[in-house]
């Protein structure tokens, strides 16, 4: 049984740290440097990030995760860390989250399906909890995994997916400073519909690569196996990179439309890496983003 | 129960169908602009006008059926039909304009490239001549039996709906299925029927 610290999880996310959507954008522009690009970086609301979800173990339909999520208990939750670590064990979450530093991260969030939002994390990069957990050399990928509890997540009662739900990043991908594991948005708790308590979030890469509700986490030296390039290889890649010039075979990802945007929205063209190319491009130096799609 | 059904269909004017979609459309239009369709009106209009284009259509190819059974709709059967294409050519309208937000270049490559989108093109394209020769004077004009041939490209229209919504999805899900089972059920009831034709004509 996973030891239960009466230090909850959502102690360590102060309410000191729900900014106002002013100092927000203010904080996002300081981290982009780039004024351009931060100006489109207006947070969706708080009803839009709750309300519009694809987390299939809660069901189908994007209204689903809000309506069963509320079943699900985060609280005691622990991350089982193994593989290719100096430290390996089931660390319980209050201990993940210790000694690391909780930032505000205004992130764009690209959907493989077209559509994008932009959302206030809060959280802490997941080098630091690898720095700590202590890498091997031999380590080249982690492997990640959502709880399977399908008591509580209806939608895990559905076979023909094979749950639980696995995704998997390059150890450079997973180091990168923008790798963000998140424990809130808008200063509050990870709703559970958006992956509580604690999930990854990728912004150069397609929604689905960044994982929800992660208990476990594997340092490998082979390319993990993720859910959907398991349902669909030709749809969906191990990379997922966000690029308008590679399109899904079903539909094209050169635009995107904005969730928000009301029913007259249209669609704005979509970035290479989601806009974050000056951050991560050098990580994919040499490589065909056509092949490796 | 049939001779209820049939002296109430005989006594509601085929217009109540009309206006009743009429209302569906518009009360979906205002939602959208109203913006009480969620955080994607435009996903919501689109999806709402294509599920009810096929359930009209779906209904056209009951009518068939049930007069076999004695129950006598028939004079709905133009009505839905129209309705069925008048949501498809919305929802096509939907799809260009909010959807790709007119980006011609896009729409024009999804049109040629994207199976789906093909597919769903193709169903409204076999639509449109039956939407254009649905009018009495058309049935004199091109005869009856003629008529009847043409009006067979029905069939092939509504199982590209049925198809199109089931290519969709990022996985087969029941619902879709469902569509396509219903289609394919209202089709193979046709088969012997369309066999029994040049067998009578000899
Ligand atoms: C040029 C013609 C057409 C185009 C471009 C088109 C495009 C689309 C698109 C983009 C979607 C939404 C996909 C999504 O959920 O992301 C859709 C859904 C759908 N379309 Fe079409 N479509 C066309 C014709 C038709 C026709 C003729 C029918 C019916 C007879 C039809 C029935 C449907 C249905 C049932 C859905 C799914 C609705 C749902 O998810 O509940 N479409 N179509």
């Amino acid at each position: 049984m996973p030891f239960k610290s009466d230090l909850g999880w959502s102690d360590v996310t102060p309410k000191a740290l729900f900014l106002n959507r002013r100092q927000l954008i203010a904080g996002a522009a300081a981290a982009l440097a780039s004024p351009a690009l931060a100006e489109t970086l207006e947070p969706n609301s708080l009803e839009d990030i709750t309300s519009y979800n694809n987390f299939y173990e809660f069901g189908w339909d994007k209204g689903d995760p809000a309506r069963h999520a509320g079943a699900l208990t985060t609280d005691p939750w622990s991350i089982e860390i193994g593989g290719m670590v100096d430290k390996p064990g089931t660390y319980d979450l209050a201990d993940i989250l210790k000694g690391q530093p909780i930032e505000e991260r205004i992130y764009r969030f690209r959907c493989v399906e077209a559509w994008s939002m932009v959302v206030p994390w809060t959280g802490f990069a997941l080098s630091g909890l690898l720095n700590r957990i202590g890498v091997q050399p031999s380590a080249r990928y982690v492997a990640f995994e959502t709880l399977l509890r399908p008591e509580e997540m209806p939608g895990q009662r559905d076979g023909s997916f094979p749950w639980p739900y696995v995704e998997g990043l390059r150890l450079d991908e997973a180091m990168h400073p923008l790798t963000l594991l998140a424990t809130g948005l808008y200063g509050e708790p990870m709703p559970n519909q958006n992956g509580a308590p604690i999930r990854l979030v990728v912004p150069w890469k397609y929604g689905f690569k960044s994982i929800k509700s992660i208990v476990k986490i594997t340092l490998t030296d082979r390319q993990p196996p993720t859910t959907w390039n398991i349902l669909q290889p030709s749809e969906y890649g191990f990379h997922a990179n966000v690029n308008p010039e590679v399109d899904h075979p079903r539909w094209s990802q050169a635009s995107e439309r904005r969730i928000g945007a009301g029913l007259f929205g249209g669609r704005v063209d979509t970035l290479m890496f989601n806009g974050y190319a000056d951050q991560v491009a050098s990580l994919y130096a040499g490589q065909d983003l056509a092949v490796d799609y | 129960m049939r001779d209820r059904i049939n002296a109430t269909a005989r006594r509601v004017p085929t217009a109540f169908l009309y206006i009743g979609g009429a209302i569906l459309a518009l009360w979906l239009l205002f939602a959208a602009v109203q913006d009480s369709l969620g955080p994607d009106p435009v996903k919501a209009l689109e999806q709402g006008l294509g599920i009810w284009a096929l359930r009209f259509l779906l209904a056209s190819l009951c009518i068939t059926p049930l007069m076999r059974a004695g129950i006598r709709l028939l004079k709905f059967r133009r009505a839905l039909g129209l309705l069925g294409f008048a949501y498809a050519a919305l929802h096509f309208a939907t799809w260009i304009a909010l959807d790709m937000g007119l980006r011609w270049g896009q729409i024009a490559g999804d049109l040629t490239k994207r199976p789906y989108i093909i597919v769903g093109a193709l169903g409204l394209l076999l639509l449109l001549p039956l939407a254009a020769t649905s009018w009495n004077g058309a049935i004199r004009r091109l005869g009856a039996a003629a008529w009847n041939r043409l009006h067979r490209l029905a069939y092939p229209a509504i199982l590209a709906g049925a198809v199109h919504f089931v290519m969709i999805g990022k996985v087969w899900t029941g619902e879709s299925l469902v569509y396509l089972g219903i289609a394919m059920v209202l089709l193979v009831l046709r088969v012997p029927q369309s066999r029994r034709i040049p067998a009578r004509a000899t």
